[in-house]
């Protein structure tokens, strides 16, 4: 059992956990994720680590409520335990002093995107980093991110804050404007990180996405995970999560993620049934794909 | 001196064992099974189990142990069985052989003891495998736990890998004293046997109690543990002051055929597929949480002939699959599956296309699976293997409608050890050296067996190098020479 040393929203439906795991803490990489599993019946989904503490023993996760077990996990208080992480998986981000580095971060992706902006800025790189979210409350870790960007813009669907636009008018414009960008990071949303990528590729700027695909064990043994990449099958869990962006097949990665659509929303349904009975736990069935669901954010679906 | 002679607790003559038939293994009925995930076999009752041990002829070179990986003695076990003492006949087995109720079931005999057994050159084998897991069942009813005499020599081990070759090596090295510190990457202890072998053919109970028992014997079991992730080699000796290192970790990447299609929704492989089902519990979802795609009234194929291949296609099978074909691209003769496994699947109606290949997965348009494109294949030359290689048939090719497709033709070496350890040597295909008599590897102190130095095998091969690697690991412990 692994403890939640402290549990609390950070935005509506968006929880940050720090959870105990010393030997995790200990080897962790920014980039790398955690499989977590929550009960004896539970699914396993992959979760970024946005921060660790090997001091303490402690790593941190950012959850966004979207199918029944990130509801689960996010219903979770401090002294609660969840049954099962394990990690870190993935390869770490390549860090380096690239010059300037532009960081897209798109919703819960900001959080994704924050270890490894930091070890960017520590590795001396220029750091201008773009927000977005469909409305206010997605716009996340805006002065986490604002201590290590030299830029920050934040950019909303409906203009509730920020600039009213897409993450990719932002960076547009800034490419229009003769910015010199020698690398573009961008986590969120799949129709967010290929539309950086289609904005990016033109000029040439090299581009690097985290892919979340759906996985099992973590460890390669079942390549469910697997993803094109420049044509290429490739296992997210061991060869990534982290790919260049213009080589990524964007398509199959989204209809492979759709593989249990089905079953998720009969899960969250029954689920969401059960809770407003007044019943906890009593629903069945769990939610592989968060990253499915929120590649159908709004913002992204047209 | 005349030697004294061996008396043997059998009545019968050695001309009237041959008469006794080999007694039949009570099953489900396939009509029943193939709607659920119980298991197949049902174990012999005391009285099977003492007739079928009366057909023993008591050798004087027993060759089916000659042929045990483990070198489980036999004749000593099944005349315990004649003489009615199940509790020293399972005692007997453990002596070499730890998990006795799992390779009693998964084991394949034909290959090792009972495809040597003199009987065969009359009637049919002994059921040695039968009668091992007879008295392994007999002795988990019975509750008894074998104890650890040996005192503590104050050596840790740690093994990395909780699979058949992984679990050998501690139940023999917890034997000799040692503290011996299991690390397993998944939730659940057993590695293949646990998400890799289904329910109807290995109960997970089954498992978990002879997990108990070495629980039991001292055995610690650390869970959620990616060595080469989590904790690196070098780093159990140096931080976590380890004397050896037992890596144990299994064959990992799954094999893809590299056609056309295979993203297509509905293509598995046959990790995947069966992980989803036995570790995770999807065939009892929304029950549990992991889904799989819905099987119930599909077509679905197999690709492959080995115990996988048909673990997976039998448990399509029973999720509701109306036509689950093997597609194997050699002949039936060539399949290397255990002989039961493919008679239980031909009696649940799984339809064996033999001498196919497929060529292309072809899309339905939406992103899913619509069929396989195939052709058929001939026999040439012996390849490389010392089989018959299959050549595909100009102008044979054919489609068969598919709404899923399992991969099941191998697996290749998971490099995540071997990357993160600087001085382990691999050979070209990227599994680890490690010599064939003492599982050393390139590394002092670090031993390795098991799938993830010789490839795909079988539970009992990974648990024969697990013994190798025991005594090994012992005799090194034990005089620090390298």
């Amino acid at each position: 059992m692994f403890r939640i040393q402290q549990a609390g929203f950070i935005a509506p439906q968006i929880k940050r956990f720090v959870i105990e795991a010393p030997r995790i803490a200990r080897k962790h990489r920014a980039g790398q994720f955690v499989i977590l599993r929550l009960h004896e019946r539970g699914e396993r989904i992959p979760l970024t680590i946005e921060s660790s503490d090997a001091e303490r023993g402690t790593i941190s996760i950012v959850v966004q409520s979207v199918g029944k077990t990130t509801k689960q996990l996010n219903a979770l208080e401090t002294g609660d335990g969840i049954l099962d992480v394990v990690g870190p998986l993935g390869k770490p981000s390549a860090i380096k002093n690239f010059g300037t580095v532009v960081v897209v971060g798109g919703g819960v992706g900001t959080a994704l995107a924050y270890p490894t902006t930091v070890a960017l800025k520590r590795a001396g790189n220029r750091i201008v980093t773009i927000l977005g979210g469909r409305n206010r409350d997605l716009v996340l870790l805006e002065n986490e991110m604002r201590q290590v960007s030299d830029e920050l813009y934040i950019t909303t669907d409906d203009g509730s804050y920020g600039e009213k636009g897409l993450v990719t008018d932002k960076l547009r414009e800034l490419i229009a404007q003769g910015m010199t960008i020698d690398e573009v990071l961008a986590v969120g949303p799949v129709p967010m990180m290929k539309a950086v990528a289609d904005v990016t590729k033109e000029p040439g700027i090299h581009t690097v996405v985290s892919l979340n695909p759906i996985m099992i064990d973590g460890t390669g043994m079942c390549g469910g995970c697997r993803v094109i990449i420049g044509g290429k099958s490739k296992f997210a869990c061991v060869d990534g999560p982290e790919f260049e962006a213009h080589e990524v097949d964007f398509s199959v990665l989204m209809q492979r993620n759709r593989m249990y659509r089905e079953a998720e929303r009969k899960s969250l349904e029954e689920f969401q049934r059960a809770e407003k009975e007044g019943g906890h736990g009593k629903a069945e069935g769990g939610d592989k794909a968060t990253a499915c669901l929120m590649a159908e954010d709004k913002q992204w679906s047209r | 001196m005349e030697p004294v002679k061996e008396v043997s607790p059998n009545p019968l003559k050695l001309k009237d064992r041959m008469k006794v038939p080999r007694q039949h293994m009570p099953e489900q009925q396939a009509e029943l099974r193939v709607h659920n995930f119980t298991e197949v076999n049902l174990g012999y009752s005391t009285e099977l189990a003492r007739q079928e041990a009366l057909r023993c002829l008591e050798c004087k070179k027993p060759t089916c142990m000659d042929y045990c990986p483990v070198g489980v003695k036999v004749k000593e076990f099944v005349r315990l069985i004649v003489e009615g003492n199940f509790l020293g006949a399972a005692a007997k087995i453990r002596e070499d052989n730890v998990l006795p109720a799992i390779t009693g079931r998964v084991c394949p005999q034909e290959d090792h003891c009972e495809g040597n057994c003199l009987l065969t050159k009359k009637v049919e084998s002994l059921g040695i495998g039968y009668l091992e897991r007879f008295v392994a069942d007999y002795e988990q009813r019975m509750g008894v736990a074998p104890g650890v005499n040996a005192p503590p020599t104050g050596k840790k081990v740690a093994i990395v890998g909780s699979g058949p070759a992984g679990l050998s090596a501690a139940g023999d090295l917890v034997q000799k004293g040692h503290r011996v510190h299991v690390f397993e990457a998944l939730h659940e202890i057993g590695g293949v046997l646990m998400y890799g072998i289904p329910e109807f053919r290995l109960p997970k109970q089954v498992i978990r109690e002879q997990i108990d028992t070495m629980r039991a014997m001292g055995v610690e079991f650390e869970t959620n543990v990616v060595v080469g992730k989590t904790v690196e080699i070098d780093e159990l000796f140096e931080q976590e002051g380890y004397d050896a290192v037992f890596i144990a970790t299994g064959a990992g990447l799954p094999v893809f055929l590299n056609i056309p299609g295979e993203h297509l929704n509905g293509v598995y492989s046959a990790n995947e597929f069966l992980t989803r089902i036995n570790l995770m519990h999807a065939y009892e979802f929304p029950r549990y949480d992991e889904p799989i795609v819905e099987l119930k009234g599909k077509q679905v194929a197999v690709i492959g002939g080995g115990n996988t291949a048909l673990d997976a296609i039998r448990s399509a099978r029973r999720l509701g699959a109306d036509k689950a074909y093997v597609l194997y691209r050699r002949s039936e003769a060539e399949m290397p599956a255990r002989a039961e496994e493919v008679k239980h699947a031909k009696q649940e109606g799984i339809d064996f296309q033999v001498l196919t290949n497929p060529v292309e997965f072809l899309d339905d348009g939406n992103g899913w699976l619509r069929a396989a494109r195939c052709v058929r294949m001939e026999l040439g030359e012996p390849d490389a293997s010392g089989r018959r290689r299959p050549i595909a048939v100009a102008g044979s090719e054919f489609e068969i409608p598919l709404s899923v497709v399992i991969i099941a033709t191998g697996t290749s070496a998971n490099p995540l050890i071997q990357s993160t350890t600087p001085g382990l040597k691999t050979n070209q295909r990227g599994y680890i050296e490690a010599s064939s008599e003492t599982q050393r590897t390139s590394r002092k102190g670090v031993f390795a067996g098991g799938d993830i130095v010789t490839g795909s095998a079988t539970v009992i091969l990974a648990m024969g190098s697990g013994r190798r690697a025991a005594k090994s690991i012992h005799e090194y412990l034990t005089t620090r020479e390298w």
